[in-house]
């Protein structure tokens, strides 16, 4: 590699699924852009870089670090600690290092009841002697070692300081773009970069916001799941009973699965001043049953919530899908029976 | 060890009914378990499922949400939204493995002392049956998010911006 003035950019995986690093290649002619102004020192999807390369830099090299990916295992953990150490500026990039996204859903049950499900239940699997997979293994060549997968799943922010966070699964490429661009302003003419803390490439106000869909007041007297309803056209999902979690997500995405017919997954997290997104889309779901009158009798009251709160599957799963490790109580106190957090 | 666990219970009581009901129980000197900690609410509809997740997370064993009587709410409905909320909050925290029992919903009018120390009691009892939640240290574990028991460190909360 051949030394330059041009400012460093890296980007890594931890915990993801590469739709991260997909999507900063779909901001499409503008990657040409992004590969003038800057020098990739670290990119493993597209670019063969080995550990050693980021180890051998000096403190501080690294002008720019997107880290995606959640911190599933000991070596996410010491990724993170290494890019942190080596980067000047490190941005959360995407759901799962801001705040856990899918990988995190497993805090709901254990790292045994995971392991067991991936390597042993599966209908798919063929494992007759039920190997598992171990730290350390002792082969005629030597010793083997792999990263110890952790119990609970952690944000970035959990294990290293994180200067911005870029909300989205993945984010989308003109909020990308505009963040790419006010960085590479401050690098290159000086402009100032927004406060430390900053979530960038997303606004502050609800996914409904940016939804073109008709809403009127909300009354509903069951949920569907999405495959048991064929949403109207034009009109609120939430109203019709869809669960849909765009009045409690951040806008940014320019509400791209309502219009669509899917509701909201909540990908683009909480809002501002909101410390825990799940909690707020419980309260504002709850909210809008229309069961229930103060003239009712108290257990026919409750009778008839109770029936329109079991619409609802799976709440915890639902109201938390992308913020679990960010959420207030981070994972299940898991004392079920079957692996998972069941209270008896 | 010999000490009794005394559990220790946030009780978010609404200012019309249930705060005045803990009121009357004090001046008709009722006796009941100290083990609630009382905050006023100006109805329980204000209930917020975050503070109910921030005292659990926060170190007590039970929260406790106090209202008046649904048709008797001094907001028309407010303790109808409540409730509402209070049934998902509850399948929803037993996903994450928090028993029934640590949180409970209770009806006390102005009048009814003795309905809510009653519940107070009750619910201190069971509690203290299921032991200490202490999610910090039990359930987050410290560290590296292994689990181990020993308590490594308290990872310090995160504030977005």
């Amino acid at each position: 590699m051949t030394e330059n003035a041009k400012p460093k950019l890296a980007m890594y995986w931890a915990s993801s699924c590469g739709g991260c690093e997909i999507s900063v290649l779909n901001i499409h002619d503008k990657i040409l852009v992004v590969d003038e102004v800057f020098d990739i020192a670290f990119f493993p999807c597209i670019a063969d870089f080995k550990t050693k390369d980021v180890k051998g830099y000096p403190d501080g090299y690294i002008d720019v670090c997107l880290f995606n990916g959640a911190i599933r295992n000991s070596e996410n953990e010491e990724m993170a600690h290494l890019l942190r150490q080596k980067s000047k500026v490190l941005v959360a990039y995407g759901s799962c290092s801001y705040e856990g996204c899918i990988p995190a859903l497993s805090n709901l049950t254990t790292k045994r009841a995971t392991l067991d499900t991936v390597f042993l239940e599966n209908p798919s699997i063929d494992n007759p002697d039920n190997t598992l997979p171990q730290t350390s293994y002792k082969v005629p060549e030597g010793e083997l070692d792999i990263p110890v997968f952790y119990h609970t799943v952690k944000s970035l922010d959990q294990v290293v300081d994180v200067d911005y966070y870029l909300p989205g699964c993945p984010p989308e490429p003109p909020q990308i773009w505009a963040v790419l661009e006010v960085i590479v302003s401050a690098l290159l003419e000086g402009a100032p970069l927004p406060p430390k803390g900053s979530i960038v490439g997303a606004r502050d106000v609800a996914v409904c916001e940016e939804c073109p869909l008709e809403k009127h007041e909300k009354s509903i007297t069951r949920f569907y799941r999405p495959y048991e309803i064929t949403p109207e056209p034009g009109l609120c999902l939430l109203e019709q009973g869809i669960v849909c979690m765009g009045i409690a997500t951040r806008a940014g995405c320019g509400a791209l699965c309502p219009q669509v017919g899917m509701g909201c997954r909540g990908c683009y997290g909480p809002l501002g001043d909101v410390e825990d997104q799940g909690a707020k889309m419980l309260s504002a779901i709850a909210s809008v049953i229309g069961v229930g009158d103060p003239s009712m009798e108290e257990d026919e009251l409750e009778r008839e919530i109770q029936a329109v709160v079991d619409t609802l599957p799976d709440p915890a799963g639902t109201f938390y899908r992308f913020s679990m490790a960010h959420s207030l109580l981070r994972r299940a106190n898991v004392n079920g029976g079957n692996g998972k957090g069941e209270a008896k | 060890m010999n000490e009794q666990f005394e559990p220790v219970i946030v009780g978010f009581l609404c200012n019309w009914c249930s705060y005045r009901a803990a009121d009357l129980a004090g001046t008709a000197r009722i006796k009941y378990a100290p083990n609630m900690r009382t905050i006023r609410v100006m109805c329980s509809g204000r209930v917020d499922p975050q503070f109910v997740l921030k005292a659990l997370r926060e170190g007590a064993d039970g929260v406790m949400i106090a209202g008046c009587h649904p048709g008797e709410c001094h907001y028309v409905e407010g303790n109808i939204k409540t409730l509402r909320r209070f049934l998902l909050l509850k399948k929803m925290l037993k996903q994450l493995g928090v028993e029934d029992e640590r949180i409970q919903l209770v009806w006390a009018s102005a009048s009814e002392g003795t309905i809510l120390a009653d519940a107070v009691d009750r619910m201190t009892e069971q509690v203290r049956a299921l032991g200490p939640l202490n999610w910090q240290n039990t359930v987050l574990g410290g560290g590296n998010g292994q689990g181990q028991p020993a308590p490594i460190e308290n990872t310090p909360v995160v504030e977005e911006v």
